[in-house]
């Protein structure tokens, strides 16, 4: 097999940017799941509220969608704390969080679903942007900006969050709730108000990734069914709830699918990305940068 | 003793009539799962617009054999998985007296084995070479693929490329691995070891692909002259973006994408399908060949507008209403729901439908191809008006709706 270097660089560029996108719609997941022990398998269903939010306003106001996104963020924050205040007194209060907990994500899965099903029918929705049909060439390298506006997006917001949680009191009891709550609770900080700031904290992160998802493919109210399996791939390759690798580990997974297309076929993306997971949890069955 | 047997007659009449009345009462029940839901949604809920249409112009006519017709169905999710629980449900459970398909391949090949099984007549909409290896003799597809559907669906590209000059020697193929997609790169491959070609590039791609580009950098690497593809919606507008970002250069590009027959994937990519090929069912470039459509039309689009679904309905609803069309007339020519007395009329006698004449092959599809093969050209913007209009779309193949050349190379013709 021959790897000119055009192709091989297109290669690299490509999962990059790949990656970069993982990395956004994973991040949320690295936080509740990763670090607060909660299975929101509906982190896809706000990533594509997300979207089609940044979709409403784009099309009625032509606001670029990833700027509607990062100025609604707020409100899915808000979203966030009102949804982990709910399954905290159903659920987590009452230790019915593992399987009625996953449940009630499901649930919240499918009613978002159908919920934009019902309001915006299920023909393909996409967006226009200034960027999405630009690409810029240096030298043999492409640069897709429909990729590129959401990776650079995506780097800020996944360093602020790592430096959020490093450098800033809250951030630190996030992480201090991820490793021993009663400790926390005998330092006077009350967990349960923490984990829900930093679950509020990872549905923002969805709104945010469902505008490049829209800015980079079509999308229809059931495809956030697809990025099930990506996201808790990529948390678990990463280690649980460490940011830098989520971050390591999409770029892992946007590398592989990207070269497997190139060189070898698109057919096997799949099978060498989820190789490479059990391949690395073999030997690190924490994860990339687990402990 | 006359007046007795008088008596008893008129009452053996009359229990013998109870049943026929209580029947006529009944409705008739047509069952279908179809994708209301999924990535073909969009065009489920068209086809199921266009066939509710079709239920309410019989019904207003007093239903078939005198029953009011009733539709059962239930949404397949687009997921082939549950296409033979949602058939059995229907024959076992809501016992309806008539079956048809949803829509598309992918889920009309898992129905097949039941129908098989029952020995139902089995209707169905736009699938690509399904029976060819059930060979079901009770099985009728509405799609004007041909009678050799898997050569014939990808005949227009390749006899089109072949009027070349200088005549292309290189191909790349390209598709989704799902159903459609497979079919239609078989049928390719005939064409192109026909025709004498060498394939440089011959791959599948998973539908949830996120970034098509590599794939379409992979096979540019290759420098093939004709670049065939057979996609689904997503991957269509995915593949057609990564063409435009990777600058592809080919002299002919497309021949099977899904989705661009849909008003959402024509807005969508608006300038981005100039110089492509591909195919279509109807273009309003050859209108007038089509002269029964307008009426469908009138009834389609405005309600279709209101459900916020394909507000064009060129492609899939006109056969969606033709396919329920073929079913009412041979049900009424057979005047009962014989499977078996259905499946032979069929076979035997001509339909007229919105879409013009219907008539069926051996193996249940089109006798005669009327698939189009375009090329897009002078699309500016998104709006969706210029596409209702005469003027952006040059019909190709076949010869007796031809409305012009191809224009080559693609790369060239994309602006």
């Amino acid at each position: 097999m021959e790897f000119p270097t055009a192709l091989l660089l297109n290669a690299i560029i490509a999962g990059l940017l790949l990656g970069g996108f993982y990395a956004a719609v994973s991040v949320g997941i690295s936080i509740s799941f990763g670090m607060l022990d909660v299975v929101n398998i509906a982190h896809p269903a706000f990533i594509i509220l997300g979207a089609y939010i940044s979709y409403i306003v784009n099309t009625h106001y032509g606001v670029d969608p990833i700027a509607v996104s990062l100025l609604l963020s707020p409100l899915f924050f808000l979203l966030g704390m009102a949804l982990y205040r709910v399954y905290y007194l159903c659920f987590e209060k009452r230790g019915q969080e593992s399987l009625r907990g996953l449940a009630f994500f499901f649930g919240i899965l499918f009613i978002t679903e159908v919920a934009l099903i019902l309001i915006f029918g299920v023909d393909y929705r996409t967006v226009k942007t200034a960027y999405a049909d630009t690409t810029l060439r240096l030298g043999v390298v492409d640069f897709p900006l429909r990729l590129v506006v959401p990776f650079l997006v995506s780097m800020a917001m996944v360093v602020g969050i790592q430096l959020f949680l490093t450098h800033t009191f809250f951030g630190r009891a996030v992480l201090a709730v991820a490793q021993d709550q009663l400790a926390l609770r005998l330092m006077g900080v009350n967990p349960v108000r923490i984990k829900e700031l930093a679950f509020a904290l990872s549905i923002a992160t969805a709104g945010v990734a469902g505008a490049f998802l829209i800015v980079i493919q079509p999308v229809e109210p059931s495809i956030g069914r697809e990025y099930i399996g990506l996201v808790f791939a990529v948390c678990v390759l990463g280690g649980m709830g460490s940011i830098w690798g989520t971050l390591l580990a999409a770029f892992v997974l946007g590398l592989a699918e990207s070269f497997t297309s190139t060189f070898f076929g698109p057919s096997w993306a799949p099978a060498v990305s989820f190789g490479l997971l059990l391949f690395a949890l073999a030997f690190r069955p924490a994860g990339l940068f687990g402990r | 003793m006359k007046l007795i047997r008088a008596i008893a007659a008129i009452f053996g009449a009359m229990l013998l009539a109870v049943p026929a009345a209580v029947l006529a009462q009944q409705p008739l029940k047509i069952g279908f799962g179809m994708s209301l839901t999924g990535p073909l949604a969009g065009n489920g809920k068209a086809a199921l617009i266009a066939m509710e249409i079709w239920r309410d112009d019989v019904n207003a006519k007093g239903g078939i054999l005198g029953r009011k017709v009733e539709f059962v169905y239930y949404d397949d999710q687009t997921n082939p998985a549950t296409v033979p629980s949602i058939y059995a449900k229907l024959l076992d459970v809501d016992k309806v007296d008539l079956v048809v398909s949803g829509y598309g391949t992918n889920v009309i090949a898992p129905a097949m084995p039941i129908m098989m099984q029952r020995k139902f007549t089995f209707m169905s909409l736009f699938g690509l070479n399904v029976n060819s290896k059930f060979k079901y003799d009770r099985y009728f597809q509405i799609m004007p693929a041909g009678p050799d559907p898997a050569v014939d669906w990808t005949r227009g590209f390749f006899e089109v490329a072949m009027t070349l000059n200088p005549k292309p020697q290189t191909v790349a193929l390209v598709g989704a691995d799902a159903e459609y997609p497979h079919l239609a790169l078989e049928g390719a491959r005939a064409h192109v070891k026909k025709a004498g070609l060498k394939i440089v590039y011959d791959k599948s791609y998973p539908p949830k692909t996120v970034d098509y580009s590599p794939i379409v950098r992979a096979i540019q690497a290759t420098n093939p002259d004709l670049v065939y593809l057979a996609s689904y919606p997503p991957d269509s507008a995915g593949m057609v973006r990564a063409a435009n970002e990777v600058g592809l250069k080919a002299r002919m590009f497309g021949g099977g994408l899904v989705g661009t027959q849909f008003a959402a994937l024509k807005t969508q990519l608006g300038p981005l399908l100039n110089g492509m090929i591909n195919y279509e069912a109807y273009a309003p470039d050859v209108g007038g060949k089509f002269p029964s459509l307008d009426q469908f039309l009138a009834k389609y689009q405005g309600r279709a507008v209101k459900e916020g679904v394909d507000p064009l309905g060129f492609y899939l609803p006109p056969y969606a209403y033709a396919m329920m069309q073929v079913l009412e007339q041979a049900i009424k020519a057979v005047g009962s729901l014989d499977q078996g007395k259905l499946a032979a009329y069929m076979h035997t006698y001509e339909f007229d439908t919105y879409v013009g004449k219907v008539r069926f092959a051996k193996n249940g599809e089109w006798a005669i191809p009327r698939m189009l093969t375009v090329q897009y050209h002078g699309i500016s913007g998104n709006d969706l008006e210029q596409w209702m209009k005469p003027g952006h779309v040059t019909v190709l193949y076949p010869k007796e709706y031809q409305t012009g050349t191809v224009k080559a190379p693609f790369h060239e013709n994309r602006k």
